[in-house]
């Protein structure tokens, strides 16, 4: 029997950071991660935390910080939401094409303008392409075990990149439910010890780091790094199953199906409206509409070859995105499934629904409407806003 | 516990609303049933008007949305009722918990409320606490009208987060709150 306490996500998350205790964390407050800084701070003042915590002027510091202990061998953890990703964007991406396997959870927020504080992942989507790994999860639980998995995932030495856990604002991280919260022998001894070999600032292996480099060994560089993406795929899927053997609970990795089974139809989703959409799903199959949910849960590795295996049979699909692609007129989520389906040869009709955002709801209502609307779809339909009525 | 049922509490910000919803998740998860809550901020600032969502449920709870139509309304304190629609979406056979001085009689009530659950919760919270925070005055209330968590996972979470004044607080509001079964 797991331990349980009845937490909000912002709290999940701290505890999942206290319970691998990476060696140096270093945070800046911002609506609505704030309160992970705040528990994080809190535990290390108890002394449950043993991190070294920076208390940095601003996220660019705090990328910084984490950039330099992870050079010198560090485990690191971090948080951030929308104006504070973008003002770490520079430190962001060197974390990545330098390699280093920094965790950071992107509580996400709208981006301004208009000025706004409330949820929608514009602000992680809108990096996707700076290199690191994204994970988009569903609720609190699935913060706290991706928190962990993500270690793991980061470190493995085929893959070396860092890592974002993406969560909704608000909707999760100000949302309480019950969290089973493992042990945490028993989270170290899935994450295992952490042994750098990649670039390491030792005296005694003195080394020079970020040189000035010719385009020819920046496109090696930029060659091995998609590539360890592209491993990252399995990597993702294998933890989720260890992961499973260990503490019992799976997330199905790269995406979640739900009644894809015999599915002719289907909804694709990503993020904390996935629990209204499997209502719907459930509502209308009693209805005898034959129709199944995909969870795309990784954005970057993007998870083609499973997305186009899981829809392989279907007749149409939609997309909801909470969150746009300024240029296409549609949502990104959209879009990459539709990148990923060309592959296969497979050309089904589909409809973009977009909506839910600046923290905005979408409502299990929208989501039958969103499944009526795939139903009825020949071919392809312009994007579908969901609004209040 | 007979499916979904849907709350909503209807506070001013420094009352305590949001933290009367995670008791409620918390005592409900403790009596072995599930739940959920989410707030919702407009602006954060101390006497605007702040709802908070809770569902409870004998299964597991997916949706993260806020409550749209609920079985049961809350009101922390008696002027929102002039602020906010505190009955908009509200489903027929629902619950009120009003802290209010005034009779039944003299409250303009939404006619699919069929049960009312009414309590001077600020004069509880003054002569108890010295302030006028009534949510564990209104938390007390809530489980006498409705009986969908225990008294005694409430009390312990309250005592827990507030100290053994706020308890008292959440059984002088069981005790004294007066249920009207409206027709």
């Amino acid at each position: 029997m797991q331990e349980f306490d009845v937490i909000n996500g912002n709290k999940a998350a701290a505890i999942a950071a206290a319970l691998v205790n990476p060696d140096v964390i270093a945070a800046y407050p911002i609506t609505p991660q704030t309160p992970v800084v705040e528990y994080l701070t809190q535990f290390a003042a108890d002394g449950v935390l043993k991190s070294s915590m920076s208390e940095v002027e601003s996220e660019l510091s705090a990328m910084s910080v984490l950039t330099g202990a992870s050079l010198a061998g560090a485990r690191t953890f971090t948080a951030t939401s929308s104006q504070g990703l973008s003002l770490m964007y520079e430190p962001y991406f060197r974390a990545s094409t330098l390699r280093l396997p920094i965790v950071m959870a992107i509580v996400n927020r709208e981006m301004i303008s208009p000025q706004t504080v409330w949820g929608g992942p514009q602000d992680s989507i809108s990096v996707r392409d700076a290199g690191w790994l994204q994970i988009y999860v569903e609720d609190n639980q699935e913060i706290l075990d991706m928190i962990i998995q993500a270690y793991k995932i980061a470190e493995n030495k085929d893959v070396l990149l860092p890592i974002n856990i993406c969560y909704d604002g608000f909707y999760l991280s100000h949302m309480t439910e019950k969290v089973f919260i493992p042990e945490q022998e028993k989270v170290a001894k899935f994450i295992g010890k952490y042994n750098p070999e990649h670039i390491i600032l030792d005296p005694k292996r003195p080394m020079a780091v970020d040189p000035l480099t010719n385009g020819d060994l920046l496109m090696e560089y930029r060659y091995k790094h998609l590539k360890s993406q592209q491993n990252a795929l399995k990597v993702i899927d294998e933890t989720d199953s260890e992961f499973e053997y260990l503490f019992g609970r799976s997330y199905g990795g790269l995406i979640e199906e739900y009644r894809m089974e015999d599915a002719e139809i289907a909804i694709l989703v990503m993020g904390s409206l996935t629990g209204a959409a499997k209502e719907a799903v459930d509502i209308k199959r009693k209805k005898g509409v034959k129709i199944g949910l995909i969870k795309v849960r990784a954005l970057r590795p993007f998870p083609k070859e499973r997305i186009i295996k899981a829809l392989g049979k279907i007749r149409a699909f939609g997309v909801v995105d909470r969150n746009v692609s300024f240029g296409w007129n549609t949502g990104v989520v959209y879009q990459e499934v539709k990148s990923a389906l060309y592959e296969s040869g497979k050309i089904v009709p589909s409809v973009p629904f977009v909506g839910g955002l600046g923290g905005e709801d979408i409502t299990v209502k929208m989501m039958i409407e969103s499944i009526d609307k795939i139903n009825s779809i020949e071919k392809n339909h312009n994007t579908v806003w969901l609004t209040r009525e | 516990m007979d499916g979904l049922k849907e709350i909503r509490l209807h506070g001013r910000g420094g009352l305590g609303t949001v933290k009367a919803a995670e008791t409620l998740v918390y005592a409900a998860v403790m009596d072995g049933i599930y739940g959920n809550s989410i707030p919702f901020f407009g602006f954060e600032r101390q006497g605007a008007p702040v709802t908070s969502f809770v569902r409870i449920s004998d299964k597991p709870i997916r949706p993260k949305n806020r409550v749209y139509n609920p079985h049961a309304i809350v009101v922390l304190e008696p002027t929102i009722m002039n602020a906010v629609n505190v009955f908009e979406g509200v489903e027929e056979g629902s619950t009120l918990v009003l802290n209010t001085a005034l009779k039944p009689d003299k409250i303009d009530i939404d006619p699919k409320i069929k049960t009312l659950a009414i309590i001077d919760a600020n004069k509880i919270a003054l002569e108890l606490l010295g302030r006028p925070i009534t949510n564990t005055v209104m938390l007390g209330a809530f489980v006498k009208a409705t009986g969908w968590v225990s008294l005694k996972n409430v009390a312990e979470k309250v005592e827990e987060l507030w100290g053994a004044k706020n308890r008292e607080a959440v059984m002088k509001g069981f005790e004294e709150a007066v249920i009207y079964h409206l027709k």
